[in-house]
Parts: structure tokens; sequence; C-alpha cells
């Protein structure tokens, strides 16, 4: 126990995240599926009361982006990331630790508003974030939003904030400077590049997020009007600041899964990636387009037609770089020989289903178009298509691929076809009727909506299909428990895969390599035309390895944040003194603490 | 496992025809694909136009991916696949073949965004939209009118309509007659239509706005120019004076001692300023937002207790005596 409290390891927190985003995924899920149960039905549904569903809609979106997809990614960040650049470890692990904590307590902090109503003299199910993910300025203000919700909402996401830039900063600094003898940039694993990129747009990002809510903290606290057309503010303005952030964060989401795909689909193709340095560089391309095109979700607000000619135009152009990423991938399988695992099949399935959420994008993109789109279910289906078709398909068949790297064992290859194929039925029951939902004039965000609009159809195949979604994800959590009751143990390269992870053992010994190994090519573990793979590592280290101990002070100032924003919550100054000063020993003890221990 | 993989995407594209084959089975009256202005026409084209380059693309990418997965798979005694890293001319030609395919959705995307630019030409109807939480208002500045909830404007008449809000963000979206734009406090927007046959149309607010949100409907009723100018003149007269004596007359004094004149304005009987004018809302086919008919039924459920019927309502439940209800609503129905 104190072991994990205390651990720097990146293997033992890549674990923690995932188990913890695993966790959130679920609660995610249950809360979609009430969602989803509340619009069986039109005319008031199964009773699920207005301010209730809008509580679960935006702990839906806020849980999905932020406490599962975001850290299950970087589950595999920690875990893979070092394995993969032949490093013994992150280069900060004492901030690895502290990010995880953060996420950790952030994530509680957002929940407990379920719970929380009590305190605040209201009902459970009364105080948590209401105003949507994406908190639209001036609904967000204390005139309209008096409770505690939205304060819930922004000091949570503050929280979570600082985890996410630790970590940004911290897997940059891993990537660019803990890359083993020969691993140029040119022969990185293509999921290490992907989440190279992903960090660059996390620390550019995160920052434009952090500004907005300290700005709305500032409008909510202390009477300011940044946001406020009542005062001389402009709730606009929040939306320019918001979606700068949110849509490379669409790009922090979806690019990690790009790289899994792209491990995944060489190594049971038995072919090296099709355009490695192409895919690289679309990588590229996506992030920096990704940083041009935030106004396309604010073609209703009434921008003028210059500006949603230029959003319109760039938001087309980044369906080239994603274009030729897909064109790629179907070209590393063709001439292959494919093996059709459980972790392919997920694969495939990203390409197949995301091809759709970016087919719908480019009807978006179009300004005129999605006049028609925004705010509808149509809206719904695109984003679940990427982000569930993408993102979360993307997530499994990494999980899949390596699992028996990171437990030293398999997931059930039978269980694994029967997650897969009630995962593919229940996506496409659940999203696809959400596109005529929309164009039938169904809005996205309500509780509920007339019977006469003809939608109740489409909704219940919705409704159905959520659910066999849900039965979906069951499986999956029987088939990862399964793994520690009915252990089948993996060797060290179970798919034949040709990067430095397969090279140790699985799962790798706390100081991952006995030597680090020297990189000759793209594919060490391959045969290529010029390289013979890489000899074994020797069984055992020639020389002793020194491998840092374990620390409290991570741990012990993520503690100081949720203290504080409990403070701020209840407007008691003190307690917001005692989280800060617990903060600031925290960091002190941690930069004084003796190398050895 | 080859049988299987061609299900793959049967699954969306079977679920496609089947959905929009039922989809065209009933009324719809919100629905995007039944276009009756200009306005709506317009953006049905595009997306029409976009949408079928989508369906090739589709269905290229798609069948490159199968058949990908079907003719490679792994089988015994095959040698070991060719270390293709890469091949310059084909991605030189599927960068330019998306770029080419978007230059055909790029141009009339940009020549819609200034068709659709919201400018009406001149001698057009202007309609000031205010949005509140949770219903509309609509100024007709030029005809000296108002309107609450219901729209009424000419058919084949250009509308100029001006969008803002009294409070939060919400977004004005009659499918049928074009897009939605955003109504937001300290600025104005705007968006111009004809609407191409009388009718009645739905929409709702598009725009997350808090509790009610789903319950901030609206109804748009295009008309002949004989019948929108019999409506004008109705609005214009004042509210309609009860007989003396009659059930009506009795719900007036009601009306006049009551909660109600905090909040409503009666031309000549009250000037609140929280709720909608209600001069002539027994007119009006709905009430609350069109969230309901205008009946006497609900009349009554919603005077005895509007927040239980739109969540975060602000008219309180009214405590009146049955005879005192009654005699509110007559008066309200007899404001037509």
């Amino acid at each position: 126990m104190k072991s994990w409290l205390t651990t720097t390891d990146h293997k033992r927190i890549g674990l923690l995240y995932f188990w913890t985003a695993f966790g959130f995924f679920l609660i995610g899920g249950l809360e979609a599926l009430i969602i989803r149960a509340q619009l069986v039905r039109p005319d008031g549904g199964l009773g699920v009361s207005a301010e209730t569903f809008n509580q679960l809609f935006t702990m839906h979106g806020t849980t999905m982006v932020f406490l599962a997809l975001m850290p299950l990614s970087a589950a595999f960040f920690n875990y893979i990331i070092p394995l993969q650049i032949g490093a013994r470890d992150v280069a900060f692990p004492r901030l690895n630790a502290f990010s995880y904590w953060v996420f950790l307590l952030g994530g509680l902090f957002l929940n407990a508003s379920f719970i929380a109503g009590p305190l605040f003299g209201a009902d459970r199910l009364s105080v948590a974030p209401d105003a949507g993910w994406f908190g639209y300025a001036n609904l967000t203000s204390r005139q309209y939003s008096p409770g505690p919700n939205v304060d819930f909402w922004l000091l949570g996401l503050q929280i979570l904030g600082i985890a996410s830039l630790a970590a940004g900063f911290n897997f940059v600094v891993t990537i660019l400077n803990m890359r083993a003898p020969g691993l140029r940039m040119l022969r990185l694993p293509p999921f290490t590049w992907m989440t190279l990129i992903t960090q660059f747009l996390v620390i550019t990002a995160f920052p434009v997020i952090t500004v907005a809510l300290v700005l709305l903290m500032f409008d909510r606290f202390f009477g300011t009007h940044f946001f406020l057309p009542s005062g001389g503010g402009d709730p606009i303005l929040w939306q320019h600041l918001f979606w700068m952030f949110g849509h490379p964060e669409v790009y922090i989401l979806i690019l990690p899964a790009m790289g899994i795909v792209s491990e995944v689909l060489p190594t049971f193709s038995k072919k090296p990636l099709f355009g490695y340095t192409v895919v690289v560089y679309s990588g590229v391309v996506i992030a920096f387009l990704g940083w041009s095109v935030w106004s396309h979700h604010m073609f209703s607000s009434g921008l003028g037609p210059i500006a949603d000619s230029v959003f319109a135009g760039t938001t087309m152009l980044i369906a080239i770089p994603t274009g030729v990423k897909i064109f790629n991938w179907i070209g590393t399988l063709w001439g292959g020989q494919i093996r059709f695992t459980t972790s392919l099949l997920f694969a495939v399935g990203f390409i197949a289903m995301f091809i759709i959420g970016g087919l719908s994008g480019v009807t978006h993109a179009s300004a005129p178009s999605d006049l028609q789109q925004t705010d509808t279910y149509y809206v719904v289906a695109h984003i679940h298509y990427v982000l569930f078709g993408g993102t979360v398909l993307g997530l499994f068949a990494g999980m899949y691929y390596w699992w028996p790297k990171m437990t030293g064992r398999f997931l059930s290859e039978p269980l694994g076809k029967v997650h897969f194929w009630l995962t593919m039925i229940g996506m496409n029951l659940a999203f696809f009727p959400m596109h005529l939902s929309g164009l039938l004039g169904m809005p996205r965000r309500i509780y509920t909506y007339a019977a006469d609009l003809g939608v109740a159809r489409f909704n219940q195949i919705s409704t159905i299909g959520a659910f066999v979604i849900g039965i979906a994800t069951l499986v999956f959590l029987w088939n990862l428990l399964r793994t520690r009751w009915r252990p089948v143990d993996a060797p060290n390269n179970p798919w034949g895969g040709a990067t430095l992870e397969w090279a140790t053992s699985s799962p790798p010994p706390v100081y991952n390599f006995t030597v680090i190994p020297t990189v000759e090519s793209r594919m060490p573990l391959w045969q290529t035309e010029r390289h013979a793979p890489m000899a074994p590592l020797p069984e055992r280290p020639p020389a002793p390895i020194h491998v840092p101990g374990g620390s409290w002070w991570p741990m012990m100032t993520a503690v100081g944040l949720p203290v504080m924003a409990i403070g701020a919550l209840s407007h008691l100054i003190p307690v917001v003194l005692a989280g800060a000063a617990v903060l600031m020993v925290g960091i002190y003890r941690w930069a004084f603490e003796p190398f050895e221990t | 496992m080859l049988r299987a993989s061609v299900y793959f995407d049967a699954v969306p594209l079977v679920l496609a025809l089947l959905l929009l084959l039922t989809a065209c089975s009933g009324p719809f009256p919100q629905s995007v694909f039944a276009p009756r202005s200009d306005f709506s026409t317009d953006l049905d084209g595009l997306y029409k136009n976009i949408f079928w380059w989508a369906v090739f693309v589709f269905v290229i990418v798609e069948t490159l991916l199968l058949v990908a997965i079907a003719r490679f798979r792994a089988r015994p005694g095959r040698p070991a696949p060719k270390p293709v890293h890469g091949h310059t001319a084909l991605e030189i030609g599927w960068t330019l073949a998306p770029a080419l395919i978007l230059v055909f959705i790029a141009v009339p995307t940009m020549r819609e965004i200034f068709a659709t630019a919201g400018h009406a030409p001149d001698g057009a109807l202007r309609v000031e939209v205010i949005g509140h939480q949770w219903w509309w208002e609509y100024r007709y500045p030029t005809l000296n009118i108002s309107a609450y909830n219901e729209l009424h404007i000419p058919v084949r008449t250009p509308i100029q309509v001006e969008l803002t809000s009294a409070d939060v963000i919400h977004s004005f979206w009659v499918p049928r007659l074009g897009g939605k734009r955003d109504l937001i406090q300290g600025r104005t927007n705007r968006i111009a239509f004809r609407a191409d046959s009388a009718g009645e149309y739905w929409g709702q607010c598009a725009e997350f706005c808090g509790a009610s949100h789903a319950n901030m409907r609206l109804r748009v009723f295009v008309q002949t120019d004989s019948a929108f100018q019999g409506w004008v003149d109705q609005q214009r007269a004042g509210p309609a004076t009860p007989a003396k004596g009659s059930p009506a007359d009795a719900g007036q004094q009601v009306f006049r001692r009551s909660a109600c004149i905090g909040c409503h304005t009666i031309t000549g009987i009250a000037q609140g300023k929280v709720g909608p004018d209600l001069s002539h809302v027994g007119g009006r086919t709905t009430i609350a937002g069109a969230l309901f008919p205008n009946t006497t039924e609900t009349l009554h459920r919603w005077i005895m207790n509007a927040p239980s019927l739109k969540p975060g309502a602000l008219m309180p439940p009214q405590n009146l005596s049955p005879q005192d209800l009654d005699a509110v609503v007559a008066y309200l129905q007899s404001l037509k």
C-alpha cells in the first residue's frame, strides 16, 4: 500500500492512471445511460428532472473528456513511452506522481459535487456542474447560476489543468532527452511521436482554458465583468477562449489513439508502417492546423462572413492530413499478413468509424450547412463517431495490445471478440440514428422533446445501442478482472512487435531494461533490409542499477490543491490559506528531499 | 472472419438506409429536409452537395479498407510480406485528391456564406427577436406592434430578423425557414429569409440556456398578405374589454388585484415587464413558450403551478380560489 502511495515508477503510475480513468469511464458511461433512458420517451421521458438532466450531461461531457479519455491516454504515455524510447523512467518521476495525484483528487472533487448538496443546504444531485461541459458565458454568471454548481466545475477544471500541464512538460522533456542511443527523432515509434505532438498541444492549449477559468472565477467570486455584457464585458470572449483550447483538445484526444493504431496495424500485418514520415508529419500538420479552426464551433454566433469563410476554409484543410493518415493505414494493411486479433479488430474499427466522424465533420466545416446542424443531435452523432468510434476504439486496441506487456498476462481473445462486436453494434445503433434525430430538428442538451417532432423512434434505437455499449463494457471489465484470477502468462514479445517495449520482460522489471539498448533502425526488433534484429538483452543486469526510492511529497503537495478549492467553494479564506500552506510545504520538502532514501 | 469483416461496414450503411426510409414516413415539423424559404432551400442544397461527396469518399475508402482486410489475412504457407515503407507518388496522389474534392465543397460554401450573411433587401419587414429565459419576444418596429412566442409574417416577403437577448445566450431556429443564429445580450445578429409558402412552422431554442432550455419553443405563422394584415390590425387594437357582468369581467377584476399585474402587461390594465405581454394572449394557439396548446385546462394548470410544468419558470404558483381561477382564465381567453 505505502509503496503505491509513494511510487515514482512510471509503470505503477501508468497502472494507477489506467484503473482510475477506467473507473471514471464507467461513471461517465452510467451518466450516459441515465441520459439515454430519460430520452427513450418524449414529453417528460422517465421523469428525470430538467435540473438533474442538465447536471448529468454536463458531467458526462466533463468526465469523459478530462477524467476518462485524456487519462486513459496518459496511462499509455506513462507505461509505454519510457519503454518505447529505451529509458529507465520519465525525466521527472516525482512530477509524474504529482500529476497522477492531482488528477485523482481533481476528479474526486468534481464528482463529489453529486453528493455535496446537503453541505450547501440543498438536496443531493443538485449542486453538480450544470452549465454544459463548454460552460458558455453568461449562463455561468452568478446571476444566472447562483449555486455552487459552476464553482465546482471551474475549480475542478483548474485542478485538472495543473495535472495535464505537469504531465505535458514531463513527457516533452522525456521524449526529447531520454531516448536510447541511436534512437533519432525519425526512428521514434509512431505512438511516441503522436504523444510528443499531443503534449505540445497540452502545454499550449491548457494555459488558454486556465486563463478563461481564472477570468470566470473572478467574475463569479470577485464581481468582475469579463464575460458579462451588463458590465461591458463580452460573452463571445468566453467562446473564443474556450474553443481556442477546445479544438486543440479534440486533437489531444484523438492523436494518441492515432498513434496506437499506427503501432497495432504494422505489428499485426507484419509490415512496416506505410509512409512513416508522412504519418508523422501529417500528425504535426494536424496539430498546427488544429490551432486555426476554433471558431468553427461558433458559426451560429454571428462572426460575420469573412471570419466564417476563413474558419470554414482552415477546417476543410484539416481533412487533408487526416485523410492522408487513413490512406497510409490502409496502405499498411495492403499486402500484409493480417492476424485478426482483438487489438487489430479495434484498430480497423477505429479507421472504419473515424471515417464516418470525419466525413460528417466536413458537412459542418461548411459554415452555412452547419447552421442547420450545430447544437443538434447531428453534432452529438459526429463527436461520438470521432471520440468513441475514434478515441475509445483506438484506446481499446491499445489495451488489448499492451495489456500483456503491462501485466504479463493475456486478455482473453474470445471475450475480446465479443467485446468488439458488441461495441461496434452498440455504437452504431446508439450514434447513427442521432444524425437523423438532429436533422429532423432535435436540439442537443434537452431533457425532453415533443412527441410531434417524430424523433421518438430514433431515440429509442439510440437508447438500445447505448445499453449494448454498456453490456460490451461490462464484458471488457470482466475480461480485465479475469486476468487476475485466471492468468495466462505472456512472453516478452507476444505479438512479434518491432519496438523496444517488446525487448524487455512482461511486465518489465522496475529498471525496465537490464542494459539500455542501442538502436539502429526504426524497427529494432525486426529484420530490415540493412539491420538484423537487435540481440536479446541479458537476463540479469551486468552492473547494479540505481532506482530512486519513493516519495510522499508529490501526493502531499497535490492534496493542497483540492483543499484550496474547497475553501474557495465555501468562501472560507482560512481554508484556502491552509491548502496553500500544504502546497508550499509540500513543494519545499519535495525540493529539498535527500537524493537517496 | 471474412464474412464478419464484411458486416463491419454494412452495419451503418444498412442502418442509414433503413432509417432514411422510415424518416420519410411521417410529418416532421422541424425537419431540415423540407425547406420552405430561400434561406433554408440554399442550406439544404449545400448540405446535399456535401453529403453526396461524403458518400462518394465513404464508399471508396471503406471499400479499400474492406478489400485490404479481406484479401490480406494471414494464411499458413504465405511468404512473408514485402517490407514496403511507402510510395511517394501514392502519397502525393492521396494528398491532392481530397484537396481537389474540398475545392468543390469550399467554393459553394464561400458563396453561401456571403449569400446567407443575414442582410435582407431594402423594404424587408423588420422583426426584432429578443430571447428571454424561456420565451420569445418579437417586435415589429415599422408596424409598432409586438408578439410573443408565436411569430406572424407575410408570405413571399423578405424578412429582416434582428436577434438579441435580454439575459443568457439563446439561439433562434426554425429549421424549415432557415439556419439558426444566436441571441446575445448587447449584440444584434441578423438573419434574412423569404418564406415561400403559407403555413405553421415549428422551432425551438438551440443554445443551452438553463433549466428549461428544452421548453423554449416557438411557432411561426406564415400568412397571406390579407391574413397577415388582419392579424396586424388585431394587434394594433387595444385589448378586448369584457362585457359588464360577464365571467371575463370578473376575471379582469381578479387580474387587477392579483400578483399578475406585477409581471405582465395588458394595455390599460397592467404594466409588468417580467413576463410576456398578455394583451392578446387569447389569440395565440399556445402558451408558456409554445409548450402547451392554449386551452382552458392548460391555462388552469399553468396559473396554478407554472414551475411544475416548466422547470425554473419565474411565475410562482398562484393561490386563487376555483371561482377566481375560472374567471381569470375566461378573461385571458377573451383577449383575442
